[in-house]
């Protein structure tokens, strides 16, 4: 167990750069979960920590130590790979111990371990089969399993359920979960799939374009996203915005709408965020109302997704509650409570506080 | 799906029992002939029953060879043809094998150069470039030995292109597992890709085997010595052109004789042939 610490770390493929700059610090024990749209890094990122591409700027230290130039068995960290990486022809007991035989410990040893693990991750029955005689979930505990036996300062996970069934995928979800809080091991877990990265993460890291754009706990990410990309990007369905302008504390969207945000400094143009969730039927005291003509429903038993447009045609999406009647081509007088109301720089994309 | 047409089934049968004839019945020829006395094959009384002489040609065949014209016994040109077949097939194997690894899983400068060095080879097979082989080996003083025979035919582009086509299939992530794992080159190659490889080069050894054991041109060549003779071209030394007579029960034992290596290596290894020709499972 280990902190993983990486600074300033960029990766250049040749012209192009691919990473501009990461700082990140992962604490002892903690699951940090790396997420973000295909093509932004996250999982070049990890491959660097892993040691299976270079750096190409700044320093990646483990434990105080700097492992730019080691080879990846040297790092002191297992990987779970998204398609297992299992060696076909090896039975399960020796994909575990593959790793453990090479580096020259003691066949007691890695017996105990394996089978320790094997009890953890309820293998123990399917150690003498191959992984092609596996299912999909079996195969992910092996990989797994491989990664435990090592004892590593850090475990590295590359989009590891991606290739499991949506049900199996929140099972074993729930598994890694449990898994790394009884092991207590240091951990950085990629995906694309924001909710995995949510339900998973202590502290989350969302990459766009090379860029670590915002780290912090996943409720940080959803209450104060730091740019219109994390308020896209973290919450489904995604966040509302309405180009707007600011002035003396109300927010302006058109056709006469406009917020009360008391304390708000900013002035000019803005994007104004609104999640789907915070969008309500009841009205409070000084809220503005959204006159919102329902063009599509989706409901989902608890509750029922409403798309439609304002009057100017910007087109919103609302979540109320399923019991909630709404008729399509209605128009809903729906209504945030200024709390909920996220402002952005126009031009940057950025916050404004 | 369900197929019931007992007529077309009939038809292809038949078709099928044709073609097999087609090849058996030579085959079958030779045999009946081997049983036979010699002055009954020349004078074609021989007829389609095995012949009253049973295997007594074969012992013949395999301890002293034809003796109108004195050949090596058959024995001896049967060991010839098993070394320079392993040779070529084991050989072959090693050195496609290893370069193929390098082609695939190193960077190294000149990388695609070589590997087009080496496509480029097909190009030029034994029968291409037999005269400056010839004299390579002759002016190593190879001729006359199994060196000779079968060293200029172990370098093999075939086998290389398969190997590497075979590796690229292998996941990356596989082989940085295994560098996580701590396994360097050498420990990757002994613990994954040579037992991944294994049905192809069951496959390969089929091939490459049978390959060996039938070559003709380059045996006549660089073996002058009789007591160097593979067995097929000492089946060419047997048959007379000249005035003495043919021993034709000796040859057609030798003829059988002859087929059974190949024989019995494709059917002791036709399961994992197959498995290493249409195998896709990773």
């Amino acid at each position: 167990m280990a902190r993983v610490a990486l600074k300033g770390v960029r990766k250049d493929f040749g012209q192009t750069k691919v990473i501009h700059g990461v700082d990140l610090e992962v604490a002892d024990g903690e699951l940090v979960v790396i997420v973000g749209p295909s093509g932004c890094g996250k999982s070049t990122l990890l491959r660097m920590v892993a040691g299976l591409e270079t750096v190409s700027a700044g320093e990646i230290a483990i434990d105080g130590r700097v492992v730019n130039q080691l080879e990846p068995k040297d790092r002191d960290i297992a990987m779970v790979f998204q398609n297992y990486a299992l060696y076909p022809h090896m039975s399960v007991y020796d994909n575990m111990a593959y790793g453990l035989r090479n580096r020259g410990m003691a066949k007691d040893e890695i017996d105990r371990r394996v089978r320790e693990a094997a009890k953890i991750l309820e293998l123990a029955a399917l150690l003498e089969r191959k992984p092609r005689q596996l299912s999909g979930g079996q195969r992910q505990r092996v990989a797994m399993g491989r990664a435990i036996v090592r004892e590593p300062k850090a475990f590295l996970f590359d989009e590891p359920l991606s290739n499991l069934d949506a049900k199996l995928r929140v099972q074993m979800r729930v598994e890694i979960k449990k898994l790394q809080r009884q092991l207590g091991v240091t951990s950085l877990y990629v995906t694309h799939d924001q909710v995995e990265a949510m339900t998973l993460a202590d502290r989350l890291v969302v990459m766009h374009a090379g860029i670590a754009e915002q780290i912090g706990t996943p409720l940080d990410l959803y209450a104060r996203p730091a740019s219109t990309f994390v308020g896209g990007f973290i919450g489904s369905p995604a966040m509302n915005f309405l180009p707007g302008h600011a002035e003396n504390g109300t927010v302006e969207i058109g056709h006469g709408v406009s917020f009360a945000l008391p304390g708000q400094a900013a002035r000019g143009d803005v994007t104004v965020g609104i999640r789907p969730e915070h969008m309500t039927l009841n009205h409070g005291a000084g809220m503005a109302t959204l006159p919102l003509k329902v063009d599509l429903l989706e409901p989902l038993g608890a509750e029922t997704l409403v798309y439609g447009k304002l009057p100017d045609g910007l087109e919103v999406t609302a979540r109320v509650h399923g019991e909630t009647q709404v008729a399509i081509g209605s128009t809903l007088p729906f209504s945030v409570e200024p709390r909920h109301v996220h402002l952005f720089d126009k031009a940057s994309g950025k916050r404004l506080p | 799906m369900v197929e019931h047409r007992p007529l077309a089934k009939l038809v292809a049968h038949l078709i099928l029992c044709l073609g097999v004839a087609v090849v058996a019945f030579p085959v079958y020829l030779t045999f009946i002939a081997s049983t036979h006395q010699p002055a009954d094959i020349v004078n074609g009384t021989m007829g389609l029953l095995p012949g009253s002489m049973g295997l007594t040609h074969y012992i013949d065949a395999l301890f002293v060879g034809t003796k109108q014209i004195k050949s090596t016994p058959v024995l001896q040109m049967m060991a010839n043809s098993l070394v320079m077949a392993l040779v070529i097939a084991f050989g072959k194997i090693a050195i496609s094998i290893i370069s193929a690894y390098a082609v695939v899983f190193f960077r190294f400068p000149l990388r695609m150069f070589f590997f087009w060095m080496i496509f480029v080879t097909l190009m030029l097979p034994v029968e291409v470039r037999i005269y400056p082989t010839y004299k390579v080996v002759a002016d190593l003083g190879m001729l006359n030995s199994y060196a000779g025979l079968t060293i200029p035919l172990i370098a093999s582009a075939t086998a290389t292109l398969l190997f590497r086509q075979f590796f690229l299939t292998i996941p990356d992530e596989l082989v940085e597992a295994a560098k996580i794992d701590g396994a360097g080159p050498m420990k990757f190659f002994r613990d994954v890709v040579l037992p991944l490889s294994r049905t192809n080069i069951a496959a390969l050894f089929v091939i490459l085997f049978i390959y060996g054991w039938n070559q003709y041109l380059w045996p006549l060549l660089v073996t002058t010595d009789a007591s160097m003779d593979t067995i097929v071209y000492g089946i060419r030394r047997m048959i007379v052109t000249s005035d003495a007579n043919t021993d034709w029960h000796i040859v057609m034992a030798t003829v059988m004789l002859a087929m059974l290596p190949p024989v019995l290596v494709v059917i002791a290894m036709q399961k994992l042939f197959v498995k290493g020709l249409v195998e896709t499972e990773k």
